[in-house]
């Protein structure tokens, strides 16, 4: 488990991993929205929470389809699937080196994008707050997108759209706590919310997107 | 004599051959009388006028997208636990009738929402959930057409349509959270103590047996269609061999 967790992550820090591209695409969509919107800075302060939430999002979603489409081509997946860890634990641990990989990151450059949006200062904790509960479940939902479209030749675009719905819950309430945080509002509710949805995908999809691993894999 | 005996194509086409001569011509009555009885011999609603009167399209529709879904999820449940293939195609073949009735609840919607809320749109939690369900539509429909092998695919999908109904429902209840509505509550039901009037009750009732034989209709129709493709299949795979 530690073994593959290790593997997983030095092939990604490892040049043509693709590490700093999520970061990177976060860091454009924060310098295109004020372009897009114009460089009002009430405005910006006020979504600057959405912004944040939309951007560590689709940098997530970028990264997805590296998840085990690598793996499937050189037949490592093959491998892993007969290995004695369940295939459950084998989506468990590389969706979390996808998170300590893409999701990590993103949350510790948000503050610093932050600055660029005007972000007002109440807002700093609540959005590395939102992120660092939401961005796991963000992980393991892609995992069980990529599990899904694995054996597809141009799988991304499919990814997108079948990811993209299943994101809405962890978004809306990742995104509330921010905008109710920043606002100085009281966060309880939409954080628990949060927190519930992350635990119960990290619980309970690994085993949707095993038995869907196992169906590419037949 | 059981439900489990339709899973044997032969006698789910001989089934089908019987109903559909009948489903269709009740329907057509149901639908037609239904819509020309709200459109034309109900009076208009003292505030609203005669634009209320989409309701008969609009309230039909969203309860067959929503049923719709749930009939696919119902199929996929019985296609993992019992592998039969007709009712993998039937949920395939559901798919695109129940996007298609999302399609015309949001479309009615809009046309209503325009004179009445004065917007086309608003991003209210009923109208945002229906949005959202029709994404999972396209979703599922696009990973049928995705995968080549049939019974690969069906699993895929079946498995998708089970988790994406899992975060449908949370969707449907996280966007309370997130906007207050715009849209009234049920007008139509079977127990609440103030129902609307009788008058209006009566088509709007024809309207959605209408709506429901229908759908029946159009996914038996459907699933008999995606069975004569897999024979014809079958036929040229056979040949090609010999």
């Amino acid at each position: 488990m530690i073994a593959l967790l290790r593997r997983d992550l030095a092939i990604a820090f490892r040049a043509g991993g693709g590490f700093g591209l999520s970061i990177a695409f976060f860091l454009i969509v924060t310098v295109l929205v004020p372009f897009g919107v114009g460089a009002d800075v009430t405005l910006l302060s006020k979504i600057a929470p959405g912004i944040l939430w939309v951007g560590a999002l689709l940098a997530c979603l970028l990264s997805l389809d590296r998840l085990f489409a690598l793996d499937w081509e050189d037949g490592s997946l093959d491998l892993l699937a007969t290995a004695p860890l369940p295939l459950e634990m084998v989506v468990s641990v590389k969706a979390l080196a996808h998170w300590l990989t893409t999701g990590l990151p993103l949350v510790l450059v948000a503050p610093a994008l932050g600055v660029l949006l005007n972000l007002p200062p109440s807002g700093y904790l609540w959005v590395l707050v939102s992120l660092g509960l939401g961005t796991p479940a963000l992980s393991v939902i892609g995992a069980f997108g990529a599990a899904l479209t694995v054996g597809l030749k141009r799988g991304g675009l499919l990814l997108s759209l079948l990811v993209l719905p299943l994101y809405v819950p962890t978004l809306i309430f990742g995104a509330e706590v921010a905008r109710r945080g920043t606002a100085g509002q009281s966060v309880d509710t939409p954080l628990y919310l949060l927190a519930g949805v992350t635990l119960a995908v990290i619980a309970l999809l690994p085993f949707a997107s095993a038995a869907v691993l196992r169906v590419n894999l037949r | 004599m059981s439900l489990w005996e339709y899973a044997n194509p032969v006698k789910f086409m001989r089934m089908a051959d019987r109903i559909l001569p009948v489903l269709w011509p009740l329907s057509a009555i149901l639908l037609v009388g239904g819509l020309i009885w709200g459109f034309f011999f109900t009076p208009d609603d003292f505030r609203q006028g005669s634009s209320v009167k989409i309701i008969y399209l609009h309230v039909p529709s969203a309860l067959m997208a929503i049923n719709g879904w749930l009939m696919m999820l119902v199929a996929s449940l019985i296609w993992i636990v019992r592998r039969h293939h007709v009712s993998a195609l039937a949920a395939r073949a559901a798919a695109p009738v129940g996007a298609t009735m999302t399609v015309i609840a949001l479309a009615t919607g809009a046309l209503w929402g325009q004179p009445m809320w004065g917007t086309w749109w608003v991003w209210d939690p009923r109208l945002t959930s229906f949005l959202i369900l029709f994404l999972f539509y396209l979703g599922y429909m696009a990973l049928w057409v995705a995968i080549e092998n049939d019974d690969t695919a069906a699993d895929l999908t079946s498995i998708l349509c089970l988790v994406g109904s899992v975060f449908a429902l949370l969707s449907r209840y996280a966007v309370n959270l997130w906007n207050q509505g715009l849209h009234q509550g049920a007008t139509f039901s079977v127990d609440a103590e103030t129902n609307i009037a009788p008058v209006f009750w009566y088509p709007a009732l024809a309207a959605m047996g209408g709506f429901i034989l229908l759908f029946i209709a159009l996914v038996l129709l459907r699933t008999q269609t995606e069975i004569r493709l897999r024979r014809a299949r079958a036929l040229i795979a056979r040949e090609v061999v010999e």
